[in-house]
């Protein structure tokens, strides 16, 4: 098991360098000179003359990139055009609320999916089953900033159950639950996508293991229906379920993303949202790489766990 | 007198091929049977090419234009006389601006998915088929895309560039290359191994050859109906891109540009930003529902005879 | 192997009229169409047939497991003077596995490749008795080596794959009779099998049934078991018994066309090489459509007019043989 995470965190090196280059090209990709889009157009012709220098832009691109990648390990992001605070600054306390989402949503996503799956496999062809089936593919196929625009049309304007956006009360006054109550939405909206895939991969890979001819077996043993379900069934039917469940996990976040934008949540997504709004690119590129490591690590995570489940997966 | 044998084998092999290829378009003809038998997916099929057709012949179907503002008529709501589908708070026709709309949201759903098809299956095709070093480098340098979630990267790459329906296009067609490259690879080494490669190799065809006429028909399929659903999924990326900001700018808006531009009057006139939502949740759907049945027509095991 | 007892042993299990319909009234097959059947104790019924005559479907009905679209409309089961198919779902599961034990056809999808065989053994004793687990795990030791499986202690704690095909069945078989049962079915437990395994598995399975003194329900297409292992033995067509003999009378002196049909495939060491083996033209019927008359005359070699007509019922012919043929019943029209 140490020797899988080893090897796992060792082939994740590269990437992660791959990574780095990908967020240091995103600057070249702006139009414009490197140092004004750094500093933003106001700045002065002597600012950037020295940034060059300092940044070594007369130099070549590798060098550059070696010398952004030195000052980004050092924890320099640069500073904020539009703000002029660091980049570090800006994103950390953002980067704990994006992540209060996503858990949210994540939680969300399995709790819906496994059980509304598992029902549906259990009553296949039943009028659930197939009102489930078709909500799915609804809500799998529909886009989810707009779903959440829905879903504030509906719970905040219509019925005013929830309030509309933002992460607490405008006075900052809300306790925990107040807190509960601004989360639900975006949890929701985040989750209903990758809910619906877990659905039905659950649905199938149930009713997969339901044919089993072994569960009939076990059937004839007179197991209690429970056992026979939690035994035969379930075991079985889980590690499809996992691996699918792990790979929603980019869908995600990117869910969260723009759910954050829709309810005005204060998280690295909105911040995203913003610096290309105030097209601020150090504060781009910090987020984009803050996220993507965020998103490296979680299939770390998510790897190890289906190399616990499955031990043939430990020699991949 | 006798026929020389030469002449008699190139009888044959002609023979043979024309059998070959009445058994093909016999195989064709039933795929299409198959297909004509799934409901769902005729229907999305119609559906899709309805509005294409609308998307298309727009500046002909419409009487206002997508920019015309009638001040007398804003958030005029559904079933105006005039205005079919309502207006939005600048009194814009609301079918109009949907029509319009589709021809840039349609072109971000299909143009990156067919040219990020077409260099991923060859960048697939030649990794599975070679194998080793060449294989390596190619799969090594896209694993670096895998590893950003599709919406975060297509974000900071418009994001970095500046907006536009270029943009939109250029930033999710790099970005799918990888997930094109990585299913022709995994197909392209589902059928190398298989004896009548081994037969093209021994009969003497160069690797070019080989991947071309035999490798690639095979790998089409998969790709295929990876491709159709792709794009029901990137139409829903594409209007998530426009809704925030990166793709035409404003007069000009495709369908996700207006869901955000119905969010200020969401409270007054819901219908300017559930009428967008609705026709990108339509095209996904019939996008989605046309791969099934594409996939379900391609796959031997369905074919009936 | 036969112990052939002369005493006729108590009925256990007592079958009459057990129906069983796949599909709904307008359109399906009535797979076991009015099957009566008795187990005796310490006696072995064989149940014969081709593929698709309703042999399976039979035990499927006993034990209760038969799903939708497939119902049991008519009959009853009668287990020690109690009717199965009138228990509910919960009852019926304290019956499955520890008044009857069933083995099923192939040992390679029949255990559960995510748990140990121990505790697939162990949780059928855990579902009966109340024991704890250690001594649920101790008695699976016991019986495995019971069953002939070396180093039990250690193979307790191993996985199915670990396994070859004649030790799951061993598995299997150990499992089936852990609760002791009273009967035991076994739906062709050695055709999945080596050859040389199937003589190893059914001694086994003669000598449990023995030792526990239970009836054995042994359902096969192997006229060969048949003839080693059984006392009584019922034959099957299209879901009907068709002759109910002793395995001596069956096989010397059949009265069914059908079941002479059968003999008459087998063939015998000592018989002449020259001689073509002889198979049974045709195909088995169509249950959802079956023939009028009697099932069997699509393809009988000595079917007349009135066979076609007339639907021929399980009549004893003697003490110890019923057949349901026409022909057999009353002899031929002529002659």
């Amino acid at each position: 098991m140490g020797s899988f995470l080893a090897r796992r965190l060792l082939a994740v090196l590269p990437v992660i360098l791959g990574v780095s280059v990908v967020i240091f090209l995103l600057i070249q990709l702006a139009p414009g000179d490197t140092a004004t889009v750094l500093l933003g157009p106001q700045a002065t012709e002597d600012a950037k003359r020295e940034l060059r220098h300092v940044l070594g832009l007369d130099r070549s691109l590798p060098v550059q990139y070696l010398t952004w990648l030195a000052r980004t390990l050092g924890g320099d992001f640069g500073v904020s055009i539009a703000t002029q605070i660091p980049v570090v600054d800006l994103v950390l306390p953002r980067f704990l609320n994006t992540l209060i989402l996503a858990f949210a949503s994540l939680l969300l996503c399995i709790v819906i999916g496994y059980t509304v799956g598992l029902f549906a496999a259990l009553r296949s062809n039943s009028i659930f089953d197939r009102l489930t089936m078709s909500l799915t593919l609804l809500a799998g196929s529909a886009p989810p900033f707009w779903l959440g625009l829905i879903l504030v049309l509906l719970f905040a304007i219509k019925l005013r159950w929830l309030p509309v956006s933002g992460m607490q009360n405008l006075a900052g006054e809300g306790g925990f639950l107040d807190f509960l109550r601004h989360l639900i939405l975006p949890a929701i909206t985040t989750a209903l996508g990758p809910a619906a895939i877990i659905t039905r991969i659950v649905r199938s890979s149930v009713m997969e293991a339901l044919q089993q001819p072994h569960v009939r077996v076990a059937r004839a043993k007179g197991l209690r229906r429970q056992d026979l379900i939690r035994r035969h069934v379930l075991l079985n039917a889980l590690p499809p379920i996992i691996t699918i469940t792990g790979l929603q996990l980019g869908y995600l976040l990117g869910g969260v993303l723009l759910t954050e934008v829709v309810f005005a949540w204060p998280g690295l997504g909105s911040l995203l949202y913003d610096s290309i709004t105030a097209r601020d690119l150090p504060v781009l590129q910090a987020t984009t790489l803050l996220i993507a490591l965020a998103f490296v690590l979680a299939n770390i995570v998510v790897d190890t766990l289906n190399a616990l489940l499955d031990p043939r997966r430990r020699e991949a | 007198m006798s026929i020389p044998a030469a002449v008699k084998d190139r009888q044959a092999a002609k023979g043979a091929a024309m059998a070959a290829a009445s058994r093909e378009s016999a195989r064709r003809f039933w795929r299409i049977r198959s297909f004509c038998r799934n409901h769902a997916a005729v229907t999305a099929a119609v559906f899709l090419a309805l509005v294409g057709l609308a998307v298309i012949f727009a500046p002909w179907l419409s009487g206002h234009g997508p920019d015309d503002a009638d001040n007398l008529a804003r958030l005029a709501p559904v079933g105006t006389p005039g205005y079919l589908l309502g207006t939005d708070q600048q009194g814009r026709d609301m079918l109009v601006r949907l029509l319009y709309g589709g021809r840039v949201s349609l072109l971000v759903g299909i143009v990156p998915v067919l040219v990020a098809g077409a260099v991923g299956l060859a960048l697939g095709l030649v990794a599975g088929y070679t194998r080793g070093f060449v294989d390596q480098v190619i799969m090594r340098c896209l694993d670096v895309v895998f590893a950003f979630p599709i919406v975060l990267l297509a974000i900071a790459i418009a994001g970095a560039m500046q907006a536009g329906m270029e943009t939109e296009i250029i930033s999710i067609t790099v970005i799918l290359i990888p997930y094109f490259a990585r299913l022709a690879r995994t197909a392209t080494e589902g059928v190398a191994p298989m004896p009548f490669i081994e037969a093209a190799r021994a009969a003497g065809g160069s690797p070019a050859t080989i991947m071309l006429r035999y490798v690639l028909p095979n790998v089409f399929s998969p790709v295929v109906v990876y491709a159709t659903t792709l794009m029901g999924i990137i139409i829903v990326v594409g209007s998530g891109l426009s809704f925030l900001g990166l793709g035409v700018q404003p007069p000009a808006a495709d369908w996700g540009g207006m869901v955000a531009d119905g969010r200020v009057v969401l409270r007054r006139a819901p219908h300017v930003t559930v009428e967008p939502g609705l026709v990108i949740l339509a095209v996904s759907l019939a996008f989605n529902f046309l791969g099934d049945g594409i996939r379900d027509a391609l796959d031997p095991r369905t074919i009936r005879r | 192997m036969n112990v052939v007892s002369h005493k006729a042993g108590e009925i256990t299990l007592q079958v009459r009229g057990l129906t069983t319909r796949f599909g709904t009234p307008a359109r399906g097959a009535t797979v076991v169409d009015g099957v009566d059947l008795a187990l005796r104790r310490g006696r072995t019924t064989a149940l014969v047939g081709e593929s698709g005559s309703g042999k399976s479907a039979t035990a499927l009905s006993i034990m209760g497991l038969i799903e939708p679209p497939g119902r049991i409309i008519a009959g009853e089961v009668l287990l020690d003077g109690e009717d199965l198919l009138k228990l509910d779902e919960r009852e019926m599961t304290k019956v499955r596995g520890r008044r009857i034990g069933m083995i099923f056809q192939d040992p390679l999808t029949s255990l559960n490749p995510a748990l140990s065989i121990g505790q697939q053994i162990a949780e059928t004793i855990l579902a009966h008795q109340d024991v704890s687990e250690a001594e649920a795990k101790q008695r699976a030791v016991e019986l495995l080596t019971h069953v002939g499986v070396i180093d039990a202690a250690r193979r307790v704690n191993d996985y199915p794959h670990h396994f070859s095909g004649g030790m799951r069945q061993r598995v299997l078989i150990a499992t089936a009779i852990s609760c002791q049962p009273q009967i035991i079915i076994a739906d062709e437990p050695t055709t999945a099998l080596d050859v040389t395994v199937q003589a190893k598995i059914l001694r086994l399975l003669h000598d449990l049934q023995q030792e526990m003194h239970a009836s054995l329900l042994l359902i096969t297409h192997d006229l060969g078991v048949v003839a080693s292992m059984a006392d009584e033995v019922l034959v099957m067509y299209a879901g009907r018994i068709v002759e109910r003999a002793d395995v001596d009378s069956l096989f010397h002196r059949p009265r069914h066309p059908y079941t002479k049909a059968l003999l008459a495939c087998m063939a015998g060491i000592e018989d002449d090489r020259s001689r073509p083996l002889e198979p049974i033209e045709g195909t088995a019927p169509d249950l959802t459509d079956p023939p009028p008359g009697c099932r069997f005359a699509p393809r009988c070699p000595v079917a007349e007019d009135r066979c076609r007509k007339q639907d021929p019922r399980l009549l004893a012919a003697s003490d110890s043989h019923a057949v349901a043929c026409l022909l057999a019943q009353a002899g031929p029209a002529h002659g």
